[in-house]
């Protein structure tokens, strides 16, 4: 991290400016050098100056120029930004010059990175900013933007601050056993409160469950026998007008996968490669290669023909799917049922064909409701994004159910202190601090002791 | 050079770390401001209760005297928190203030190789940063290899009541009044600390039928592992309990502003743990009434210490306060109550072995280095004194880690986070209090008093026995299974536990809440030794909790395990966020552990940190 780093910070191509920040010791030597006008190693901090780029005699463009000196930057290195006109020729030889200078072009997220790590920003906030930048779609943005506002900081704040409170009531007997005016703790007394920052973290921990749908793809297995439609219903589903289709080559099956977004949630869709070349693989297809992508899927939906009588393998495909978050599709209503539908699950069905616009809807309506949806839009956006935030906010949880359990056991409550620490601190964590300290400033503030 | 220790100071730490030395083999001279001071007890009549009793067994661990003297004193013992879990439990003693002193001064005065001096020091003999003597009041030298600093509240002392300041010691004598200015010269921070103190009352003024009864334990123990209790159940004197009034609390409001705190007379820093009565009445104002116990200070004078009820205001409001008291009406002051102001060294420009990181074979302990209390005083000066020993000797310090004694602790805390106000010990201070008993001080601390040369041969014997006893114990209880046969189940039952379907071990049993060691008894013959038992019970009892406290205890010592090299230059470092740069230069931890405990040096600055050293093949 000794080097200066720079990248356009702004979208390419688009808009009248783009902007390109350099971070680091030798930001403002290393645009010195190909800057004319005033000499920048000399201005004061906060700053902007009127000037041009050159490339030796050669103008490149006519910028302004903000110069920020360590600490009171983003990334509390020196930072300049260079405003230029925005086209794309410009800016790139801009940030070429830069590159050729000296700087290093910055890794996504770099600057945040250093921000986080000269102490700027706290952890929640970074990866949050992180999230904003790799996010999705809206719902993922709204999430990340929550994380940034300091929302899910202070949830857990005040948790962790009821479990403080009640983590001095326990020591303040332990130091003070004869102070009778204390309240002595005892398992009975504090059983109440475990359960209730217990059911407070978990929902958390369910709710961002729910919010790791939103922030993150889901992996949707479009499913049946050949021929039943699962090309035309995917077709259907990517409707080019709100679709997000985006072609990812090399992972590691090879494949190419569809994207969609659906109530701000997106769906990835697995293989649909495999689906729109019907004609190639029509015999490769088989229930085989079905079980497999049901394995892989967080939501499954499997495509019936309601013009034939279920088969060996759509009832495999049935079998196989039962466990998974499942949507049945009958498809080809326009033509005479032969399916028997009383031997289907008992499960909401939804009805399509390949003329009814209709059908799609009520498919995308059936796919909200099993997400549930509706109810994570109601819900505020207070989630743990990222998998390192909910798997220490799963530890904590189960940590404080042990106590509570043990609590019932009648363990000594000193005892529990331990653990209901543990816990603690490992709420601590997420949002990067945890100090003995802060116990016992909450010791002294909270009663009245002494000799 | 006529000494190779000399000892400021003969308080608590004083007497602990002269007897350290002298009993290692080194010439010690103690210099004592008043040879009739030696270990006295200025403020509570009271040694142990929680943490601080558990200090005090772990100076008895390491060879120390203080349990030993105590034992020798007692008015009263008392185990705490005996409903809580055994991590908690601590002694607390009431010693008696004129016994207490008399046998310490007995022990020292009969010590080999301890010399003890009355007079003042005033300047240290320093040379290239080394230390090599003391100069007293009168201008006289006398030159010593190492020099242990433990002053107490005698650094610039001054006296606080109301308005009135004196320049004296707690008992009126003279205090130091250029020391603390030298140790600045030379480089030490100085900061001004502040404690207090009740009144004293006179116990036939007393109606203690107004008052409730709070007697000693009715089982014998002692505070040392050596030592066979010596008083008589029925002979502790008690301690009583009232509470304040409303007059109490009015009488304060109304006159606030002539305490020396609230009158602005102070400007040392106390001790939040500790607070004035004032101080309790402003800061919990809907609080009716405090509790206050009445503590006798002695068997050979009558004056009674009211617990609670330190106070810096006028001798006159003190009179109206003690007399708005229960049973107190009449009450005869002996010994007002008073705020005491002193000078102590900041404790960040000391190293963990209790050296100075300014003067080499200077060590300080006790209040002098920001701490209050007998207990703290006491382990600070037996490690000073241990560990001047060893650097006489060419050997490594003795540095107890934070897993490992309360000690550790105490002295961890103090040279990495330095302290703002007087610092007690607390339990809440300890992460791995459930590793620090006070019944394990032995087993965790007597290795190192017998490798340090304190804990005789026979005494370390002894404890192996002990240890290989507790073991096998251990052992037999796993070895031994019982299985559901009608017999068995009968006798389960009549010790009202849950009868067997499978053979289970008796371990496995005792692990039941309601199994006790003492009802194994009816399926095995078990030693007799209580110590053993008790051990043994504790030990299976918590195993789990005591598993997973090792185990985070693992995870700080792979930190600890981490060196900082000495000569590391932080600007090198890049990318530490400014404010951790400035607390690692001034503090320059000696391990990444101790780095992380540093407030204001985040988990990031610890990555870099680290990433930095093994880049730099300093790892």
């Amino acid at each position: 991290m000794k080097d200066t780093i720079t990248a356009i910070s702004t979208a390419l191509g688009v808009g009248a400016i783009s902007i390109i920040r350099v971070s680091g010791r030798e930001a403002i030597t290393l645009v010195n050098q190909i800057f004319k006008g005033k000499d920048l190693t000399k201005v004061e901090s906060h700053t902007i100056h009127y000037g041009h780029i050159v490339d030796r005699d050669e103008t490149i463009d006519e910028v302004l120029v903000t110069i920020m000196k360590s600490p009171k930057t983003f990334t509390m290195e020196d930072v300049v930004e260079i405003n230029c006109h925005g086209g794309i020729a410009p800016t790139k030889k801009i940030l070429e010059l830069l590159l050729l200078s000296g700087c290093r072009l910055a890794e996504p997220g770099e600057f945040t990175k250093r921000a986080f790590l000269n102490g700027r920003i706290d952890l929640v906030k970074a990866e949050s900013i992180m999230n904003v930048i790799s996010s999705e779609n809206e719902n993922a943005r709204r999430v990340a933007m929550k994380g940034l506002e300091g929302y899910l900081s202070n949830k857990i704040q005040q948790l962790r601050q009821k479990m403080l409170t009640l983590l001095a009531s326990i020591e303040v007997n332990i130091d003070y056993p004869e102070y009778e005016d204390i309240e002595v703790m005892t398992n009975e007394k504090i059983l109440p409160e475990l359960k209730n920052i217990g059911i407070e973290l978990e929902n958390l921990v369910k709710s961002s469950e729910d919010g790791q749908i939103l922030t993150s793809a889901i992996k949707t297995a479009i499913v049946g026998r050949p021929n039943v439609g699962k090309s035309s219903i995917l077709n259907r589903l990517l409707r080019e007008e709100r679709a997000i289709v985006t072609d990812i080559e090399g992972t590691t099956r090879d494949t190419v996968e569809g994207k969609m977004n659906l109530g701000g949630v997106t769906l990835e869709i697995i293989d649909t490669a495999g689906i729109r070349n019907t004609t190639d693989i029509v015999e490769k297809i088989g229930v085989e290669k079905a079980k497999k992508e049901i394995e892989e899927a967080s939501l499954v939906i499997v495509v019936l023909n309601y013009h034939e009588q279920l088969t060996k393998e759509d009832r495999e495909i049935l079998e196989k799917s039962k466990n998974k978050v499942r949507i049945i599709v009958l498809n080809k209503t326009d033509l005479e049922r032969k399916i028997e539908i009383e031997q289907l699950p008992k499960e909401e069905l939804v009805y399509t064909n390949a003329t009814a616009i209709a059908g799609v809807e009520n498919l995308e309506l059936a796919i909200q409701n099993k997400l549930n949806l509706g109810e994570i839009e109601k819900g505020d956006y207070t989630y743990l994004s990222g998998t390192r935030q909910i798997s220490l906010a799963k530890e904590a949880l189960s940590i404080l159910n042990e106590v509570i359990s043990s609590c019932q056991e009648g363990i000594p409550v000193d005892m529990l202190e331990l653990d209901i620490h543990a816990s603690w601190e490992k709420l601590g964590e997420i949002i990067g601090e945890s100090y003995r300290e802060e116990l016992i400033d909450q010791l002294f503030s909270q009663f009245c002791l002494g000799k | 050079m006529k000494y190779d220790v000399i000892v400021v100071g003969g308080g608590h730490a004083g007497c602990e770390a002269c007897l350290a030395t002298s009993r290692l083999g080194n010439q010690t001279l103690l210099i004592t401001g008043n040879i009739e001071n030696i270990a006295d007890m200025p403020c509570n009549p009271s040694i142990g209760g929680p943490a601080k009793g558990i200090i005090v067994r772990e100076i008895d661990a390491l060879g120390g005297e203080m349990a030993k003297n105590t034992d020798k004193s007692l008015l009263q013992l008392k185990m705490l928190n005996t409903k809580k879990g055994p991590a908690v439990r601590a002694l607390r003693a009431q010693a008696d203030k004129i016994t207490y002193p008399q046998e310490m001064r007995r022990t020292l005065e009969k010590q080999k190789n301890l010399e003890i001096k009355e007079a003042m020091v005033e300047d240290l003999i320093i040379k290239d940063k080394k230390v090599m003597g003391v100069i007293l009041a009168n201008g006289e030298k006398i030159e010593a290899k190492t020099v242990i600093l433990t002053t107490g509240t005698y650094l610039r002392a001054v006296i606080l009541r109301g308005s009135k300041k004196t320049s004296c010691g707690p008992h009126g004598e003279e205090p130091s009044k250029f020391l603390s200015g030298k140790l600045k010269e030379y480089g030490f921070r100085i900061v001004r600390l502040k404690t207090g103190t009740p009144p004293r009352i006179e116990k036939e003024t007393i109606d203690f039928t107004k008052a409730s009864l709070e007697p000693g334990d009715n089982i014998l123990r002692t505070f040392s592992l050596d030592t066979t209790p010596s008083y008589k159940i029925e002979e502790q004197v008690p301690c009583h309990l009232v509470y304040t009034t409303e007059e109490t609390k009015k009488i304060i409001e109304e006159n606030l502003e002539q305490s020396s705190m609230y009158g602005g007379y102070v400007e040392g820093v106390g001790p939040r743990y500790c607070p004035s009565i004032e101080d309790k009445i402003v800061r919990f104002s809907e609080k009716e009434k405090h509790q206050l116990f009445l503590e006798p200070e002695s068997r050979y004078y009558n004056d009674i210490y009211i617990q609670g009820f330190s106070t810096s205001m006028p001798e006159e409001i003190q009179e109206k306060m003690v007399h708005s008291l229960p049973g107190l009406s009449q009450a005869k002051i002996n010994k007002y109550a008073y705020a005491i102001e002193y000078d102590a060294i900041d404790p960040l420009d000391l190293k963990q072995s209790l050296e100075t990181k300014i003067i080499e074979n200077l060590f300080t302990a006790g209040q002098i280095n920001g701490t209050s209390g007998y207990e703290e005083a006491a382990g600070q000066g037996l490690i000073a004194g241990i560990n001047a020993s060893l650097k006489l000797q060419g050997r490594n310090p003795l540095i107890l880690k934070r897993n490992e004694a309360y000690i550790g602790v105490l002295i961890d805390d103090l040279v990495t986070k330095g302290t703002k106000e007087p610092y007690r010990m607390l339990t809440s201070r300890a992460e791995y209090r459930l590793l620090l008993r006070h019944d394990n001080a032995d087993l965790r601390l007597r290795k190192y008093g017998y490798e340090v040369g304190l804990i005789s041969e026979d005494c370390y014997q002894q404890f192996l026995e002990k240890e290989y006893r507790i073991k096998k114990v251990k052992e037999q209880l796993l070895e031994t299974k019982i299985t559901p046969t009608k017999n068995i189940n009968e006798q389960l039952i009549s010790l009202n536990t849950a009868i067997l379907q499978d053979g289970i071990s008796l371990y496995d049993l005792l692990k039941r809440p309601e199994i006790t060691i003492e009802k194994l008894k009816t399926f095995i013959s078990l030693p007799d030794e209580a110590n053993i038992l008790e051990q043994v019970e504790i030990e299976i009892k918590y195993e789990g909790y005591i598993k997973k406290a090792n185990k985070e205890a693992e995870r700080m010592l792979h930190l600890e395990n981490m060196k900082i090299p000495e000569e590391l230059n932080y600007d090198e470092v890049k990318n530490l966020a400014s404010e951790a740069l400035q607390k690692l230069k001034e503090i320059k931890p000696t391990s990444l552990g101790q780095a992380s405990r540093i407030s204001g040096v985040n988990p990031a600055d610890i990555s870099i940190l680290m990433i930095y050293l093994k880049k730099e093949k300093m790892l």
